[in-house]
């Protein structure tokens, strides 16, 4: 038998359980509930309806079709969606630690960060989920698949996913050290993902370089996108980095945990 | 009097949260240049798109930005204590009050907006004019139109707002109005993209809705693109729908309050 009491499985139980209490919760306010979800479809639905709209004036943007943007637009939203459905709670650690409540989730036998993403759990992202979908299965028409294109394409997503869960995670975690700076990591964190849905080539060189090595969400879509696309990148950077996404999702990972981890261990408590 | 003291709290109540407001203007400015360069590139491919040239469209990005706090467009504001205040009860302690609740929040809702222009709204807008030397509105009529103009984005986002968070009244939680709210605010108000790129009968109705008043015509003005009765036209398009739902925040108030003395038996 496993020993689930130190395996990492007990965590996504635990999570789990958590998420599962809160959706219930939600559910006591039906009307709120159905329309937190179409609301947020919406949101983004409307966001590709703006890009659409942008392409009634033109034929194309910095070289990409309406179809190729949406391939960029669709992955990225998928990936954000996954990351944000999975721990978009992980925002509201100023609050917690403002009202005590991180004090008391710190006695928890359950770890700070399960208990952090967990709590507060909702499915409303669910639209966002919806609608991106759609609109990466629609994209997907105009790549000429093979089979290692495949893997890249489901790499992808699933490094997008992390590369954000660790931009969420990480830059939360300003507010260890202030509590009402919030916002500033939206900057980086919604900032990131609004950039992912233009074609980086509209960017200087010194932005996108900053979007490949300081917030790596180049590799949330672009690198790998080129690859799908079998294009060359127009900013000349090597043919490598188009399956550099999963090492790109491994270090952001890495590095939001130990900033994580220090920010937990400089934290004294409000004393309320 | 009174309102002028309730605005002025309010101005100080906001004004409590410098870190907030400089981590609010840092953002701001990263969406702006974001916003910049995606409507550089646009323009660059069509030069007259929507009747705009590439510096209206960068100008028309940062009062986007400037605008986004001074008007509420995500919802939040004084409105949300409203809805708070609905679900928790304490609204009863509001109704004794001799002093009618719109305009006690409206009141309170300007005092922030006021806040929000000095700060996250003025600061957008030099980081624009230093980065991307945006236009800055070319005749003090101009100006001082696109001023009354603000006032009144602020008047129909409160009432629209207002009637938002009066939905508490029925449904308890008005959070998935909000967002819904939200969501059409920022499609419609030209906030996304300006309204005068929208094609054929949805430019027309993204238009004539409240929403346009929010960004698209505060920003016309201040582009310079409403000339003598179109002027008078623009801004009367905004204190007419100011006006219309102001009347509607009181009447749906009646109704709710008919409904609070039915629960409180």
């Amino acid at each position: 038998m496993v020993d689930v009491e130190s395996t990492p499985l007990l965590h996504v139980r635990t999570y789990g359980q958590i998420a599962w209490l809160w959706i219930r919760a939600a559910w006591q306010y039906p009307t709120s509930f159905v329309l937190l979800a179409v609301g947020n479809g919406l949101i983004t639905g409307l966001d590709f309806v703006g890009l659409w709209i942008m392409f009634t004036h033109l034929s194309d943007l910095a070289g990409f079709s309406l179809r190729e943007v949406g391939l960029l637009y669709g992955s990225a939203s998928l990936a954000l969606a996954l990351a944000d459905t999975a721990i978009g709670s992980v925002e509201r650690i100023g609050t917690y630690i403002r009202t005590g409540r991180l004090d008391q989730m710190m006695t928890k036998p359950v770890p700070l960060l399960v208990q952090v993403c967990a709590d507060q759990f909702t499915l409303r992202r669910l639209g966002r989920l919806t609608q991106a979908s759609a609109v990466f299965g629609w994209a997907c028409t105009s790549v000429d698949w093979t089979p290692l294109r495949v893997l890249v394409a489901v790499s992808m997503i699933v490094s997008g996913a992390l590369v954000f869960f660790g931009l969420f995670v990480g830059f939360s975690c300003i507010q260890f050290w202030t509590t009402d700076a919030t916002e500033f990591a939206n900057a980086f964190t919604y900032g990131g993902a609004t950039v992912t849905q233009y074609p980086l080539s509209i960017f200087p060189r010194e932005i996108f370089v900053g979007l490949t090595f300081v917030i790596p969400v180049a590799f949330v879509n672009w690198y790998p996108c080129l690859y799908l696309l079998g294009r060359t990148d127009p900013f000349g950077t090597p043919d490598a980095l188009q399956f550099a996404s999963p090492l790109a999702a491994v270090l952001t990972v890495t590095a939001a945990l130990l900033v994580w981890r220090s920010g937990v261990r400089h934290y004294a408590s409000t004393g309320s | 009097m009174l309102h002028v003291a309730i605005a002025t709290r309010a101005f100080r109540r906001y004004s409590t949260y410098r870190a907030a407001t400089l981590a609010g203007i840092f953002t701001n400015s990263v969406f702006g240049v974001i916003y910049s360069f995606a409507y550089l590139a646009l323009w660059d491919a069509n030069p007259t798109a929507g009747g705009y040239d590439s510096q209206d469209a960068v100008t028309y990005v940062w009062l986007g930005q400037a605008l986004l706090m001074t008007i509420a467009l995500w919802g939040g504001g004084t409105t949300d204590d409203l809805a708070d205040r609905v679900r928790t009860g304490d609204i009863a302690v509001d109704l004794y009050r001799p002093v009618g609740l719109v305009g006690w929040y409206l009141a309170s809702d300007l005092g922030r907006a006021a806040f929000h222009l000095l700060t996250r709204g003025l600061a957008p807008t030099v980081i624009g004019f230093v980065v991307f030397h945006i236009a800055m509105p070319s005749s003090l009529l101009n100006a001082a139109a696109f001023a009354v103009s603000l006032v009144l984005a602020v008047v129909v986002s409160f009432a629209i707002r207002f009637l938002v968070a009066s939905t508490a009244f029925w449904l308890l939680d008005q959070s998935g109005v909000t967002v819904m709210s939200g969501a059409f605010a920022i499609f419609f108000s030209g906030m996304m993209l300006p309204l005068v790129l929208f094609p054929g009968w949805l430019g027309t109705v993204a238009n004539a809705l409240p929403w346009a008043s929010y960004v698209q015509v505060p920003a016309d003005i201040w582009l310079g693109k409403h000339t003598g009765t179109g002027l008078l036209g623009a801004l009367g398009f905004q204190v007419f729908w100011a006006g219309v739902l102001l009347l509607a925040c009181q009447g749906v108030l009646s109704l709710a309050t008919r409904k609070v003395v039915v629960q409180g038996g």
